[in-house]
């Protein structure tokens, strides 16, 4: 009788333990990378490092304004061409999608979540960037900036229209009803009061959605050109900043690991302290504000 | 369904990590060479590692990537059997690691590569140099037509690129415009597709759907190379720990007689005897 | 708010307003099924035609020429799976009961157990935003470099369960939470103690939630490449032991289309690996299904 009391609570400490092996996991995971990280930090100076706008690494310059600058780039233009769409199909799946539609769409944005980020790549290699091609600029290579965001774009879509249907469906029934017993169209509804209701949790859906962005790798290195330059317009038009290469700082990370030694390979490791911490500050901020919303 | 309790769902975990555990005692082979490094090198390892099981079935030959500087390092810490560089091995490992020993099993050629479409067919070292600094960027600054040269290169790091830097560029830089690839591979295929691109390339990757440019007059050919009249060669190095010994050092033996290196040569690289 | 009360002319424009509205969202959420059949049907049209038996059966080889199939691939892939979800699976399912059952229920009456669930919380929210290159980066630092462990399935096993650790423990939550606290109060009235009202009673109805997370993560795995390119090698060799180094069916779609001649041979494994994702999509929603009817009932 009293050894199953005992096995309770043993049970219980062994599963705290298990409970709080993903924060030592992430303790490690911060941990090492800043460990590997720290000779480049001391040596080159955060200061330099996150404003020197030359990385060459064979003369020993490491400025990462360039990955910086193509990571916010390239987010950029993935939210202008994702956000919209996303918000849109979270709109349609919440408020006005029929059954047998969003029984289709729903999972076809499953599955996109689901796709390989190399097979992404590969699309993009092969359809993508042949396509931003065919844009008539000089110095267009159709690697670069426009064909990453239209990747980019797909990827994130799933997260910002899941946590944004989540929200939307969050609003109480009777605001709904409220407003349309006033007299008011379904669409004034949605776009006066539904929205304006979930705001916060559209917000912090678009902000992990720039979260997933910032970190998404392989896809990034097979389409956007990889080029160590700030980018920017290759004509007269501004817009044509969008058929720069340039270059993210996972790609940094992942494009010259296989091949760095000594500092080089510890600036690797502060490119990833740094894209860690950025993470971490999106994400916590996007949980904050879904917090704010539950209070 | 009904009867599954979370004793039996810890149990079938405990049983399928016991079951990953079960391959850490038995392996295929007898002996094993691992091979790391160079990913320039790793296709031709993988190749003779092939021809080499074919004759002893009891040895495998197991090729992993990592780069050239990876490839030195695994050898000199003595986690690789072989490492691969496909440079020549820095004064600076050499300090790091004095006990390893160098062997060049085979050379290789780098050719400057453009999309067929291109119509300059000869290059100067000079030019070559010019065009890859971003000095000249435009194909009319080399005799070709007005067109905006689009220059892709191997990223920092990389043997090929180390070598292309040490025996055209001099001191000149790599302009930081130029598209960046991680692979000899990534590199011909957007040589093939971009227009106006010009690339360098290592040998045993050129094929019809890139045109390799002259240097000075001569074609980028093996024969070429071999005659040392083509100016841009750099070696294949294979690392050991120390001396090379057990299968590894039979490995090497076999890369080194006339079928080893007749597997170099149809793979597009230049042997080395 | 000005529009209700307003005269019956400007109903029609609002209904004309609506009416192109509504065509807009119908065309987004169409076109997120657009963009899904492209992409897939591309894919697997350009690759179906290399897929033979052969293909899946024998081992790549030929260097760069590409040549051979993707028989190794598929084994280090499925070693890979099995191996990072028999490490995240007890742990995840482990830390997934402790949040619900245990600390829940005491978080109340202790600040500590308060302390210590915040903390979990917060690991493994972190843990899921946390980009897969910085597992590869960690997983190369600790497990291949320090730990000695070299380019192999056990460093990129033991990297891969930590991408895999959220998503098991947050399926977990979800999974008990669903079962009514009814099911708990009647076995507890009965003088059982947690963990047997856990074991016997709570677990069992939640086990098709649980199933649907570990599913979900053998489908993070198998769609994962950039940890496996810094910490698994790269060799398409069959592995042999814990400590081989290996390349999975993702990784090699990357070699193919980077490295090799063999474009149609990058298509034909991705066209594999996307079908093999829709299969797994397709599980997890049977399972969810399964949890929803057994909710109902």
């Amino acid at each position: 009788m009293r050894t199953r009391f005992i096995v309770d609570k043993s049970v219980g400490y062994f599963l705290m333990l298990m409970a709080l092996t993903s924060i030592l996991a992430v303790f490690l995971i911060g941990f090492f990378t800043l460990r590997e990280g720290l000779p480049a930090i001391s040596e080159i100076g955060l200061g330099r490092l996150l404003t020197g706008s030359v990385w060459r690494p064979g003369l020993e310059e490491f400025g990462l304004v360039p990955m910086i600058a193509g990571s916010v780039l390239v987010t950029i233009g993935a939210a202008i061409l994702g956000v919209p769409l996303a918000i849109g199909c979270a709109v349609f799946l919440a408020e006005i999608a029929p059954r047998w539609m969003s029984n289709i769409v729903r999972p076809a944005v499953e599955l996109l979540a689901g796709i390989p980020s190399v097979v992404y790549g590969l699309f993009g290699m092969v359809v993508l960037v042949p396509l931003a091609r065919k844009v008539p600029v000089a110095g267009n290579s159709g690697f670069g900036l426009l064909a990453a965001s239209a990747v980019l774009a797909v990827m994130i879509l799933p997260t910002i229209t899941n946590i944004s249907e989540y929200a939307i469906r969050l609003v109480p029934r009777e605001y709904r009803e409220g407003s349309l017993a006033l007299g008011t169209t379904r669409w004034q509804t949605i776009t006066r009061v539904i929205l304006p209701s979930a705001r916060s949790g559209i917000v912090a859906a678009i902000i992990l959605g720039i979260g997933r962005a910032l970190g998404e790798t392989i896809a990034m290195i097979m389409v956007i050109g990889n080029s160590v330059i700030i980018p920017r317009p290759l004509n007269a038009n501004p817009l044509t900043i969008f058929l720069s290469q340039a270059r993210t700082l996972t790609g940094n990370i992942a494009v010259e690991i296989n091949y760095a030694t000594g500092i080089h390979e510890s600036a690797l490791f502060a490119t990833g302290v740094i894209l860690f911490v950025l993470i971490m500050l999106i994400n916590s901020s996007a949980r904050a504000i879904m917090r704010e919303r539950t209070r | 369904m009904h009867k599954i309790t979370a004793a039996s769902i810890l149990k079938a975990a405990v049983f399928t990590a016991a079951l990953a555990l079960v391959p850490l005692k038995s392996a295929g082979a007898d002996t094993e060479i691992t091979l790391f490094g160079s990913t320039t090198v790793q296709p031709l390892a993988e190749k003779l590692g092939e021809a080499f099981e074919a004759l002893h079935s009891d040895i495998m030959v197991t090729v992993g990537g990592g780069g050239s500087s990876v490839g030195v390092k695994a050898a000199g810490e003595g986690t690789a059997d072989i490492g691969m560089a496909s440079r020549e091995v820095k004064e600076s490992e050499f300090q790091e690691f004095p006990g390893i020993v160098v062997h060049t099993i085979a050379r290789d050629g780098i050719a400057i590569v453009a999309h067929p479409g291109v119509s300059v067919s000869n290059l100067t070292v000079e030019q070559v140099r010019q065009i890859f600094s971003g000095e000249i960027s435009n194909w009319s600054g080399v005799g070709g037509p007005n067109q905006v040269i689009v220059v892709i290169a191997r990223e920092e790091g990389s043997g090929t690129r180390a070598a292309f830097e040490e025996l055209v560029m001099d001191e000149a830089l790599i302009t930081s415009g130029a598209i960046l690839l991680p692979s000899n591979g990534a590199v011909r295929t957007s040589v093939s597709t971009t227009p106006n691109s010009i690339a360098f390339l290592s040998f045993g990757y050129l094929d019809p759907s890139v045109r390799g440019l002259s240097i000075e007059g001569i074609e980028p050919s093996v024969s070429n190379a071999k005659t040392g009249i083509y100016p841009v060669v750099r070696p294949l190095n294979m690392i050991t720990p120390g001396p090379a010994g057990g299968a590894a050092a039979r490995f090497l033996e076999f890369i080194m007689s006339p079928d080893g290196q007749a597997i170099v040569s149809s793979e597009g690289y230049i042997s080395v005897i | 708010m000005n529009a209700p009360g307003s005269g019956r002319s400007n109903l029609g424009s609002r209904r004309l307003m609506q009416r192109i509205a509504f065509s807009l969202v119908w065309a987004a959420g169409s076109l997120s099924v657009l963009i899904l059949l492209i992409v897939v049907g591309y894919i697997v049209a350009k690759g179906l035609s290399s897929i033979t038996w052969q293909f899946i059966t024998t081992p790549p080889r030929g260097g760069i020429s590409g040549e051979g199939g993707i028989s190794t691939t598929i084994v280090a892939t499925l070693y890979l799976v099995v191996l990072t979800v028999g490490i995240a699976t007890p742990l995840g399912v482990g830390a997934g009961i402790y949040l619900v059952e245990y600390a829940e229920a005491m978080a109340r009456k202790s600040r500590i157990i308060r302390a210590v669930v915040s903390t979990a919380r917060f690991g493994v929210e972190t843990l899921a935003g946390v980009p897969s290159i910085i597992f590869g980066l960690f997983g190369y630092a600790l497990f291949v470099s320090s730990m000695h462990l070299g380019f192999s399935l056990l460093a990129a096993g033991l990297a891969g369960a930590c991408l895999i650790l959220p998503v098991v423990i947050r399926t977990t939550e979800e999974a008990l939470k669903a079962v009514p606290v009814s099911y708990r109060n009647g076995s507890l009235a009965l003088g059982a103690t947690r963990w047997q009202t856990t074991q016997k009673v709570v677990l069992p109805a939640a086990i098709p939630g649980i199933m649907t997370g570990i599913v979900l993560s053998v489908g993070r795995i198998v769609s994962e490449t950039a940890i496996f390119y810094v910490t698994l090698g790269g060799s398409y060799r069959m592995p042999t032991s814990l400590l081989s180094g290996g390349r999975t069916m993702a990784l090699h779609v990357y070699y193919l289309a980077m490295e090799t001649r063999a474009f149609d041979k990058a298509m034909g494994t991705a066209a594999i690996l996307v079908i093999s994702i829709i299969i797994i999509n397709a599980v997890i929603n049977l399972f969810s299904r399964k949890l929803s009817a057994r909710i109902g009932a």
